[in-house]
């Protein structure tokens, strides 16, 4: 029976075609009612669907002058490094390389690589290795950053970084197949990472 | 749809992220100076049973453990 409720919905000839909609960050979270309306004519005993968005919550209103302090969530599998800190700005290691995020930054999705985070508040700053994760910036100056090992530098044990890129490199000379290939080139992706941010 | 995108190289070889962010955060954990390094080794060890179902019964369970002697 509801297979052919597309079909009479769109033989009714009101109801408008999605195309045009708007990001959800700008459409409040009600119901649209052009297709409510054009669902009652053809089904009038049944209520229209629910969809997913019904059921969300609608997003933090984005405020309209940019704020003066960026709020970070830092997280990791096992803490919860940093934790709604305002702060004014933070370096995260994305794989396009390093980017500074202020207060107001586009709203992003950026995978990290391994390198340096660093979070400056005032004349303070301070400085993690991430080792991989995901930097989520959103429109409110909000930045949730996860990652699954993140270390101060003066954790980093440098002639453990020296041996195991010596160690890396090695295998990748001598790997052959691809996955091996792989895994060696991430071990030599990650060492000199760390190489670097212990010598930066 | 943009299929044709540059894959990272880790992808190209059959690894998924996951596989990569693993390898990558274990290889930081195995370069941290002492207390650091225990502690970190210590935080991911892993303990768990495994047992195959058949017939609507479990056969006999795998042990597979980070805790010597359990």
């Amino acid at each position: 029976m509801l297979r052919q409720a597309s079909r009479l919905l769109s033989r009714s000839g009101s109801y408008k075609l999605v195309a045009a909609r708007a990001f959800s960050t700008e459409v409040p979270s009600t119901i649209d009612s052009t297709f409510v309306e054009s669902w009652k004519k053809v089904a009038p005993n049944m209520d229209p669907p629910q969809t997913p968005s019904s059921f969300m919550k609608p997003r933090p209103s984005t405020a309209s002058s940019i704020p003066t302090k960026l709020t970070v969530n830092f997280v990791l599998p096992y803490a919860s490094e940093l934790s709604g800190k305002e702060v004014d700005m933070v370096i995260i290691p994305a794989t396009t390389g390093q980017m500074g995020v202020l207060p107001g930054h586009v709203p992003t999705i950026a995978e990290l690589k391994p390198g340096i985070m660093s979070v400056h508040e005032g004349t303070d700053v301070k400085k993690y290795f991430v080792s991989s994760g995901f930097a989520f910036l959103h429109a409110n100056s909000v930045a949730d950053i996860i990652a699954v090992e993140a270390v101060p530098l003066e954790n980093i044990d440098p002639s453990q970084v020296q041996k195991g890129l010596a160690e890396f490199t090695q295998k990748l000379a001598s790997a052959a197949t691809d996955l091996e290939k792989a895994e060696a080139q991430i071990g030599v992706e990650v060492h000199s990472a760390m190489n670097a941010a212990l010598s930066g | 749809m943009a299929s044709n995108a540059a894959v990272p190289f880790w992808r190209a070889a059959g690894m998924t992220y996951i596989t990569y962010s693993n390898i990558c955060a274990n290889l930081v954990r195995n370069c941290l100076k002492e207390p650091f390094k225990g502690e970190a080794l210590n935080r991911e060890k892993v303990h768990f049973s495994i047992s195959k179902w058949a017939d609507g019964k479990p056969e006999k369970p795998i042990l597979r453990s980070d805790t010597p002697g359990v």
